[in-house]
């Protein structure tokens, strides 16, 4: 991880809502191919995190670097940047007003020009996939959480970006389901994607991390490999939540 | 599950801003003089421009004359202020009663079930009237009609006739934005209020129209500009406003700097009033989106 240079490098970042800090000083590198887990309680930061790879939040401190060029720098256009990051976001935000079809292929017909049909059969393609055909023209509001989360993450990929950001794409699935949502992220993962994601599930987490961060109040306190940082963390407070996690479980 | 506060995290490092950020700070701060002094240039230009083709016309002198006579700006102006304090009494008063009316007429339109069938087509007709109407028709009509109906009570004071004709042409508009307003609210969030327990009516007025009037605001606004700019109309039936008042100075002297002078004092009510509303949505917009980036 520190000889291959970080598609996704975070510098000192920081973040503060009204002179309250979210995000204290964050470094954090993500390697090509590599995928991330952030745990933390609810509260910590992740989303926030990140929010601020891309770009929806402007940092009060520290920079961003994607493949080398800085996000943050003053001037720098944003949405160029964000054409190579697809976000899933923890409320889907899927676009009310277009059917399914409409709300995967906006982005691949509006912002990378590819031609309409080609952009249909590709949406159509993932949608099977996903296990989506059927739904293609029915509109957000029609269909259950777990199916409106897949849709978001198909929008997210249509557009082939080089890293995913996912935050907490399984809260709103039924068992099973997650278990689907995870092999597909484990195949995105076998295709080489690049990803961030922020989960409850621990062991989604410990299943599909290369890398997992445990965010506490704003602060990276322990990163390290996902084995690692179940079995044996280093620091307490790591200990204390994944003690209390378990517990949880185990209710 | 919850971290309370900030008495977590382990040592909390303090905030003091880095090198980068400051450097970048004062960039942003170059960025944002830059473009305060391309705008200061390109507005100067643009007005000396605009300027420059109006007095080097040929028409301009005699235009200067009778439109932008110094003397008879003065003479007037004393006389079309008095009339447009007329004019603001008149928008004062009618634009509490265009809120109420436009709020019922928009919620007796959306009620539910078969009972209220008259209510809703009586909203549905009155707004299809009154909308159609010309606004000067629906002042004459109410201003000559009904004193001419004779009845004893109505009012014959032709501002009072002439502020309802107002409100009956405006209430119908503004009904439509309110109406217009409650359909945008989604409907999730009334699914949300009724599980809460939450009546038809409660739903309505906890839920539903504190969102929808937040949004129609600015609509909202624009139709008051516009109401304000419409009190001249109720010059038709006589009653000494602004507009009369300019009307009787120039009628004196075939001058029409009079009309300037009800223009500027109209103008000097609007342009605040648009101020408030793009204040107004800057702040609706600031609350919505936290971030800087969007
Ligand atoms: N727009 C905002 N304005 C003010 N405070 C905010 C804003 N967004 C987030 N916060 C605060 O920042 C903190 C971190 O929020 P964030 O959404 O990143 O948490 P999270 O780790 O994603 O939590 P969860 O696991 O519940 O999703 C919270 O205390 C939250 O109240
Ligand atoms: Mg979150």
């Amino acid at each position: 991880m520190t000889e291959t240079p970080a598609l996704l490098r975070m510098e000192n970042v920081w973040k503060t809502y009204h002179s309250q800090p979210v995000l204290r000083g964050i470094d954090l590198d993500v390697a090509p191919h590599e995928v991330v887990c952030l745990i933390g309680a609810s509260g910590s930061g992740k989303s926030t995190l990140l929010r601020c790879v891309n770009l929806l939040e402007t940092v009060d401190d520290g920079a961003i670097y994607l493949d080398g060029a800085e996000l943050t720098e003053v001037g720098a256009d944003a949405d160029r940047a964000r054409r190579r990051i697809g976000m899933v976001f923890q409320s889907y935000n899927l676009f009310p007003h277009m059917s399914v079809l409409d709300n995967i292929t906006l982005a691949p017909i509006r912002v990378h020009r590819t031609p309409r049909a080609t952009a249909v059969a590709q949406a159509k393609e993932l949608l099977e996939r996903f296990d989506l055909a059927d739904k293609a023209q029915e509109y957000p509001d029609r269909l259950s959480g777990g199916q409106q989360q897949r849709v978001a993450i198909v929008r997210a990929l249509a557009t082939r970006p080089s890293l995913m950001l996912l935050d907490e794409v399984t809260s709103a699935l039924d068992p099973e389901l997650v278990t689907e949502v995870l092999s597909i992220i484990r195949e995105l993962k076998e295709s080489g994607m690049t990803m961030v994601l922020a989960t409850h599930e621990m062991g989604f987490a410990r299943d599909i991390a290369d890398t997992v961060c445990f965010l506490d109040d704003g602060v990276l306190l322990e990163t390290g490999p996902a084995e690692q940082i179940f079995t044996e963390p280093r620091e307490p407070r790591t200990r204390e939540f994944l003690q209390r996690v378990l517990e949880a479980r185990r209710i | 599950m919850t971290t309370s506060g900030a008495k977590s995290g382990a040592n909390p490092p303090a905030w003091v801003k880095s090198a980068r950020q400051l450097e970048r700070e004062r960039r942003l701060r170059r960025t944002g003089r830059r473009s305060a002094s391309v705008a200061t240039a390109s507005t100067v230009l643009f007005l000396a421009v605009v300027i420059g083709v109006v007095v080097s016309s040929p028409g301009w002198p005699r235009v200067r004359e009778t439109f932008f006579s110094a003397g008879r700006f003065s003479d007037a102006f004393p006389d079309v202020l008095r009339g447009f304090w007329l004019n603001a009494e008149i928008f004062l008063i009618a634009e509490p009663l265009i809120l109420c009316l436009g709020l019922l007429v928009a919620l007796a339109r959306s009620l539910t079930g078969p009972v209220f069938f008259p209510i809703r087509a009586l909203a549905v007709g009155y707004t299809d009237v009154f909308r159609g109407i010309p606004t000067i028709l629906l002042v004459y009509l109410v201003g000559f009609g009904v004193p001419a109906l004779n009845l004893r009570g109505a009012p014959s004071d032709p501002a009072v006739l002439g502020g309802a004709a107002l409100v009956l042409s405006y209430g119908a508009y503004v009904a439509e934005v309110f109406r217009a307003g409650i359909d945008s609210v989604h409907p999730s969030q009334r699914a949300a209020a009724r599980s809460l327990g939450l009546s038809h009516a409660q739903s309505l007025r906890f839920v539903v129209l504190p969102q929808a009037v937040r949004r129609v605001v600015p609509p909202l606004l624009n139709d008051f500009a516009s109401l304000q700019k419409d009190t001249a109309l109720v010059a038709v039936l006589g009653p000494l406003e602004a507009l009369r008042q300019a009307q009787i100075h120039s009628a004196d002297t075939f001058n029409y700097t009079p009309y300037l002078a009800a223009a500027v004092l109209f103008i000097a009510l609007t342009v605040p009033l648009a101020r408030f509303t793009d204040h107004l949505a800057a702040r609706a917009e600031r609350r919505r989106a936290p971030g800087g980036g969007t």
